[in-house]
This record gives structure tokens, sequence and C-alpha cells, in this order.
């Protein structure tokens, strides 16, 4: 944190006197060390980029990148100024965008239903849980109403490409990738979608380089969570006769039925603290236990939101379980009420086995699917003894002898993300509108925002290289090349543009 | 056995009249292990509640556990669909009924894994490797299969590997088909093809002379499947049959692959899947979310079934899910992660109108760990016996595929016919 005011050239001096920091020696200079830099740590070069970082150092640039707020970033701003929900707060897009439309659809809904018409069910139909509220695709009679509320994730979509594509941030937009994914939520469950604006905005962004902890807590008070991941449905069991609290061993969590065979009407849903575990802090190896599960799942009772309001976070102690619990034999004593999760968030952001997760995730996403561990230990110590300051970690692997290893070099296959940004970057492509690159993504299994299950999408080759997935690429080049993408511009594209980005070398970073 | 043989017969025969001809059970008989052979694997991602999904009406304690999510008792209003007087099917699914009344549909109950995680990444990982408890198997099942029965089967086949032996119709490549044997992953069949000629020769030409083994190789199944589907995807598809398939992703999915078992491309296994089973809030019961996702699931398959005709004689549809959900309902009328859960096999040597497995019984000491269905087949006690006596592999091929499980006859279930 109290880098953020230093100057660059002090901060330099700081690092280097470190003992962990003096240990690593200069980082390479060749022309390959710096392309595999920019290749990894944005969403590819533009042409310029190497001789520019060339010029200013590539220990420089890496510093400035992990202080984004240094870099100026007008172009995108600019660019993003026309997007006119991205600054808007939840409850303004329930009152102004999905409110209405969910009324309208409720009312034709119901006309539907009184002149005795049915349409085809099947998966759409009464299941709020589709992909309805996507943007794009042809649809009968869409209202005006309809296509506002469609605006707001055709600009949170949009958004994220521009950002991609021209930021000069480009570190920060790859860690933003980074975490809302290993954060997910999946705009495409009911209410999510009103609260993703916000959640990426105030939840994710501001805490990439910042401090794991707030980031983690942000997450697990935002309203898009608390709905996503069911906690707002969380609350304690309302029997007459309250049990004791379960035991902490592998045996069993408290079973929702009480000893009488009489069941309460409402009780715990365990849903997000199985995820808090095993996604965002542990992992599934970590050390936790069903008991583990039910107990945090306990201490989360009461945090809730009101969906149809697009309410913000609300502790309700009359539905928080009050009563002592374990989690990973730590106490958490009665009588905490809202200050249960807190206890819960630390003894999780502090334990190794999440210092382990996370750094094995970055190393993965920023180094090679099958990340050296003895680079890993190193990450996951800096983790600890930076209390979880997320520059520090990815500072560590960024600069580490195994980040710059030949063999990393071009070792990651590029998402269908890294691909469309990185081919728009390589080709000074001019976007006026992102939407059409979104269904791009989309047709090539990676719709923006809508990975449906928590664990977000693989950061893996193995994901990623199908002979589909391959088609559609060489079927994208082709069209970039020809300048028959819509909304996308390339001045004068050479002959063999689509040779170059639909050649496997371009599929790799 | 012997009294079910003749069941299906009369059965086949009371079924004449129902409109789609019974004609797949009545090849069967007559014709049975000739054709070419066709699995068809569904994977039901999220962990169905295999307990709302093939209801064991005949507990009292299931009804005592779902104080607002349970299905009704047969007979009553919005009931289950009684199958044999204590397991019936969610009311959604009326389209498996005629498929159980003719024998073709099994069930195995309680199914799953020993292992005991309630990861859903780990449990799909772990069923789709068929290692359970294994994290570091590289490759899936069913490409295990390929692999294992990739000589024979280019032998037959006279033509080297064929990329259309193996698809899944899914835009990402399943856990299940992932390895060094061929697999096509295609969203959809009509789109998959370069069309710039020009620029199709040379992407061909660049990736044949790549250096780049993995992509050079999943190029090279690409162009030789975009050629292979050039000649039947020409002309618009039209199931027969009358089956009408959901308009849904599922649907459409299930689709391509009747259309590609169709053609002559050679198509071996086959992967779907069926998505958003995880229902830990506001489930339904005979009506709402689970209740839609059923109704898309079964006539999916249903339609499958009828659109693919006589070639059902020869192919199975297996679905799988995870792993099932909490005996009770939770706080908030839906179900948390859970244990055993129920497994669907179709196909024309199928034993069906049967519900294989031991029942372990929903009392609260009858429970895995107190709370969820128990296991009582393991998944690779069925997924080893399609493998065997579907596929035809011998019992040394299938222990290839299923490394640290003993593969052996007696702990088939006896769902399929030799």
């Amino acid at each position: 944190m109290w880098t953020r005011s230093l100057a660059v050239l002090s901060l330099l001096v700081v690092i280097a006197g470190r003992p962990e920091a003096g240990a690593t020696p200069a980082l390479p200079s060749t022309d390959e060390a710096i392309a595999h830099a920019l290749n990894r740590l944005t969403f590819g070069p533009r042409p310029g980029d190497p001789a520019r970082v060339k010029a200013q150092g590539l220990q420089n640039w890496i510093d400035l990148q992990l202080s984004p707020a240094r870099i100026d970033d007008a172009v995108v701003t600019t660019k993003l100024a026309r997007l006119e929900t991205l600054t808007l707060d939840s409850q303004a897009i329930q009152r102004d965008y999905s409110g209405p439309a969910m009324m309208e659809r409720r009312q034709r809904k119901e006309e539907a239903g009184a002149s005795g018409a049915s349409g085809a069910s099947g998966a759409s139909g009464a299941n709020e849980e589709t992909m309805s509220g996507r943007t794009g695709g042809p649809r009968r009679n869409v209202s005006d109403v309809q296509l506002k509320d469609r605006q707001v994730i055709a600009d949170i979509e949009e958004a994220k490409l521009l950002r991609a594509v021209y930021s000069e941030r480009q570190l920060q937009e790859v860690l933003v990738d980074f975490w809302f994914n290993h954060f997910n939520v999946f705009a495409g469950k009911g209410a999510t979608r009103n609260y993703l604006t916000e959640y990426e905005r105030e939840a994710i962004r501001p805490y990439v380089l910042g401090n794991f902890r707030n980031m983690l807590e942000a997450t697990a008070k935002s309203p898009a969570m608390l709905f996503y991941l069911d906690n707002w449905q969380n609350v304690a069991e309302q029997s007459a006769q309250r049990r004791e609290a379960p035991s902490p061993t592998r045996a069993t969590g408290p079973s929702p039925t009480s000893a009488n065979g009489a069941r309460p009407t409402r009780g715990i849903n365990e849903n997000y603290a199985r995820e808090l575990m095993e996604l965002h802090t542990l992992g599934v190896d970590g050390g936790y236990t069903q008991a583990d599960v039910v107990n945090v799942a306990r201490t989360f009772t009461g945090w809730t939101i009101r969906p149809r309001e697009g309410s913000g976070t609300q502790f309700v102690s009359r539905l928080h379980d009050d009563e002592v619990k374990t989690v990973l034999g730590r106490t958490i004593k009665a009588g905490g009420g809202q200050n249960d999760v807190d206890q819960v968030l630390d003894i999780l952001a502090a334990h190794p086995s999440t210092a382990r997760h996370i750094a094995i995730k970055l190393a993965t996403r920023l180094v090679s699917d099958t990340p050296p561990s003895a680079l890993v230990d190193r990450a996951a110590a800096r983790f600890t003894a930076t209390r979880g300051d997320l520059r520090e970690v990815v500072r560590t692997i960024i600069t580490s002898p195994e980040f710059f290893a030949p063999e990393t070099y071009r070792a990651k296959i590029k998402t269908p993300l890294g691909f469309v940004a990185s081919a728009l970057r390589a080709t000074g492509a001019e976007v006026r509108s992102a939407l059409p690159l979104a269904r791009e993504l989309r047709e090539m299994g990676m719709p923006l925002y809508f990975c449906q299950p928590p664990t977000g999408y693989a950061d893996v080759a193995s994901a990623w290289i199908s002979a589909g997935a391959l088609v559609s690429r060489m079927n994208f080049a082709v069209a970039l090349g020809k300048n028959e993408i819509r909304g996308v511009r390339i001045a004068n594209p050479p002959a063999d543009l689509d040779q170059q980005i639909g050649s496997p070398g371009f599929q790799r970073q | 056995m012997t009294s079910r043989r003749v069941f299906l017969k009369s059965g086949a025969m009371a079924m004449v009249t129902m409109g789609f001809a019974p004609s797949f059970l009545a090849r069967t008989a007559s014709a049975a292990g000739t054709g070419k052979k066709l699995l068809i694997t569904i994977f039901q991602r999220g962990a169905v509640d295999g307990l709302n999904m093939v209801v064991p009406y005949g507990e009292a304690d299931y009804y005592r556990a779902r104080p607002s999510i349970a299905i009704a008792r047969p007979g009553t209003a919005e009931g289950a669909i009684d199958l044999n007087g204590f397991f019936g099917l969610h009311p959604r699914m009326s389209a498996f009924k005629p498929l159980w009344d003719r024998g073709d549909l099994a069930i195995v109950h309680a199914s799953g894994s020993h292992d005991t995680t309630r990861s859903h990444f780990d449990a799909q990982d772990y069923m789709e490797s068929a290692t359970p408890g294994v994290k570091s198997t590289r490759d899936g099942w069913l490409n295990r299969y390929l692999q294992t029965a990739a000589d024979a089967h280019d032998a037959a086949v006279g033509q080297g590997r064929n990329p259309l032996r193996a698809v899944a119709l899914t835009s990402q490549m399943p856990r299940t088909l992932q390895g060094v044997a061929p697999a096509l992953a295609i969203g959809n069949t009509a789109d998959f093809a370069v069309a710039d000629m020009g620029a199709r020769t040379s992407f061909e030409g660049i990736y044949q002379a790549a250096q780049d083994q993995s992509l050079h190789g999943t190029a090279g199944e690409a162009f030789d499947a975009m050629r292979a589907l050039a000649r039947q995807t020409a002309a618009p598809y039209r199931p027969a049959n009358g089956a009408v398939y959901p308009r849904s992703p599922f649907g459409q999915a299930l689709q391509e692959i009747a259309r590609l078992a169709k053609s002559d491309v050679g198509l071996e296994v086959a992967f779907a899947e069926s998505t958003q089973w995880d229902h830990h809030v506001n489930q339904g019961a005979a009506t709402g979310q689970m209740a839609n996702r059923l109704d898309d699931f079964s006539r999916g398959i249903a339609a499958l079934a009828q659109d693919l005709g006589e070639r059902m004689a020869d192919t199975v549809i297996l679905t799988m899910s995870e792993f099932g959900r909490a005996v009770a309902e939770n706080g908030s009328r839906g179900t948390d992660h859970g244990h055993g859960n129920a497994m669907f096999a179709i196909g024309g040597s199928v034993k069906g109108r049967e519900v294989y497995g031991r029942w372990p019984g929903l009392k609260a000491d009858q429970r895995f760990e107190g709370r969820d269905l128990a296991v009582t087949t393991d998944f690779r006690d069925v997924f080893s016996e399609v493998v065997v006596k579907h596929l035809g592999a011998s019992t040394a091929t299938a222990a290839e595929v299923f490394p640290g499980y003993q593969v052996k006859a007696p702990a088939f279930r006896g769902i399929l016919r030799m």
C-alpha cells in the first residue's frame, strides 16, 4: 500500500534493498525475454511495443505495470465513456433497467397465459436460470425496455474487450480477468446480472494488486456472490430447540432433521461455504472437512440481500446462528454476530493452504500449465510474509528465473479471449463496437460473464485445444483479414493476415 | 432373465400400436451384435438430485426429509410415474415411460463413487477419468477405450485414424474424451468448416508443417473431419420417426449426434452434456426449476432414441452425474451436495424395466455420513459392463480403461445382454 505514493525510482531502490529481491538477478534483456513478458503480462504485443519496452528497460516496464495508477490511460477511458451503465450502482440498474424489463416480461407472460398460448417449454421458458439475459441474437418483438435491459450486460462485455485491447494498464487487466475468474459469478443465474457491474468494479478491480484478504471480504459480502452462491438464503435453523454445535471431526455435520423428526422450515445452505474453501481460499485438498463446511455456513447465516429491490448487502441478526462454531480447529465464540465472518475470513486468508492455492493458480496463469514447485513455494511464502499482498506475490512470480526460463516461452495456449484480444492488438485494429467480438467468444466456448460453474474457466491448454476451437480461430482470422467482423476495422490489412493470426504460433503465448 | 426376454418380446408386440414402432427391439432379438456399436454418454453437470429424478416413493423417510420438495406418490396429483411399486419417475419425465414400458430403459440407483468428495469439480474429474481419488490421471475413460481399441478399429475401417470416431457436441473437449486418441469437440456440425478454400488449404499446409505436436495433431483431425462432414451435412437434417427434439442446446446437441450416427462417418462414441442441475435454492418439486431441466433432459433423450429408430439396436445411451444430493432438503427449499445418485441406460441390448443395484434405504443410520444416499454400485461397475458387453472389449482391455479397478464380470449388474 505504501509503495503507491512513492516515485518509481525510490520504489526501485527500496525493492533492491529487500533481502528477497536482493537475491534476484537482473532480468534478462533479450528480445525473446521482452516478447515473452509482453505475451504473458499483456493481452499481446502491439506493433512497436517490443521496441518501447526495450527502450524503457524491462524491469522499469514491469515495475510500472505493477503500479497501474501511474500509467496514463486516457485512450481507453474515452472509449469507455459512452457505456453509460458502467458507473451505475445495482439499485439504479434494478430500478431503471432490469426491473422494468422483468415487469414487462411478467405482464406478457400473463397475457399469453390468459389467451391460452403456451410456447415450447424446454430449457428456456419458465427457467429463470437461462441465458436469456444475454445480448445479441435475433429475437422477435424486442421492446425498447428489453433492449435497454440488455445494455447492462452488453456494456460490461464491451468494456472488458475494450480494456483488453486498449488499456495501457495491461497487467491490471490481465489480473482483473484472472481474479474475476477466480471469484467467478454467472450472469445467467437470476439476479446476478443486476449486481455484476458493481461486483467487478468494486469487489474485484480495486484489489487485484492489493490485499487478498480485502478482496476476499469484498466478494464475500458482495450482493453478486451472495446471490450466485445462494448465501442470501443461508439462515439459522429455526427449530424450537437448537442442537449442540457439531464436533469438528470428519464424521457428520448436524443433520438438518432435528431429533423429533420435525424439520425447521429454514436452515443453512452450504453452497457458498464449500466454494469459499474449495475454490476461493484453501483449495480442494486444503484440509477442511464436511463439518468445517457446515460451520462456515453457520457463520455466514444472516448475510443477505433483497434481490427484487437490487438492495445492498445487509446482516440480519435474527437470521444468524449465534452459537459457538469451530472452523479448522479454531473456535468462533458464541455471540459474535456479524463479526463471525471476519474471523472466518481471517482464518482462511492466513491459512498456508490458501497461500499455496493462490500461488499455484497465479503461476499457472502467468508461467505454465505445470508451474515449477520451487516457484510456487516462493510465491506462497511471499503471500504469507506479506499477508496476502498480491502485488508482491505477482512481482515474485513475474521477475523469477522460472518465468524467464526459455522453456516457458510460448508454453501457454491462449484462451479465446487472449486470442481475440491479441489478434486485435497485433493488427492495430480499430474496435468501434466490441459486441460482435463478444459473440465470437461465445462461439469459441468462452462467453464473457457467462461461465456457469463457480470454478471459472480452466486455464490450461487441454481446455482450449480442440478441433472445433481451432476451426473457430481460423475462421476468425479469415474474417478479420477480410475486414468482415462487424464493428472492427483494420486499415490496409496485409494479404496474409489470416495466415498469421490463424497460425499455430499465434495460438500460443 | 428368461422371463425378462419373454416379456420384452411380448412387450414389443404390445407396443406396435403406439405410433413409433419398437423395431430396434425386434432387431435386437434377431440380429444382436451384428451392427456397429455406438455408445452415447450424457453428463448431467452440477449433480442432479437423483432422489427427485427417480423417486423412492416407497420410503417414508423420503417424505419426512423433504417436506416442501418431495414428489408425491403415484396416483396423487402431480405424483411420480410409477415404475415398480417402489420407485417412480419425476412426473415431467413422462417421455421416458414408453422406453421403460418397452424394456429399453434401465436405472441404476444408489450408484456413484466411493470417493467422498462433495466438490463438483473433483467429482466430475473422477467420474470422467474413472479414477476416483486419483487426480494425476491424464486422460478420460472413453479416450482410453479409444486408445486400447484403436488398432482393431483402424484395421477394420482401413483408413487410418478416424477423427469422427469419437465426437463431443460441446465447444470444449470434455475430460471424458481428453487424451491421445483422436476425438472431436464441436459445437455444431454445420459450422464446422473453414469456408474460404484458399485459406483452408494454406492453413492445412502450415499446420501440417508445424513442429507444435499438439496443434499439429489437433489440426490434422480438424481437416480430416471437415472433409468427412462436408459430405454429410450438405442437406438440412430432418429427424426420423416423427422425433421432436427440444429447442434447447441439449436437444440440439442430441440431434447432431443422431445426424452423425446416421451418416457413415464411423461414429462409435458420442458425448453430450446437460447443465444447470445444482439446485441449492428453490429446486421445486413436480414443477419448478428442476422439473424444467428434467423435461428438457428426458424429452431430448427420448427424441434421440426415437430418431435413431433401428440404430438403437446397436446403441447404448448412458447418463451420469458427479454425485447426488443430500436426502434432506436444506433451508432454502433446495438440496446441498450429497453422494449416491441414479443413472439411466437405454438401448436395444439393455435389459430394461428394472432398477438395478442394492437400495440402501434412507433412514438416518442407512445414509452415508448420516445425510446422503449411500453408494452401493461403483459407477465403474456400470461403465465397465458397457465397455465389455456393449463395445465388445475383452476383460483385459477393459482393465486398461479402468486402472486401479478390477474389471470382473461378477461386478456387472447385468444391465446389458451379452
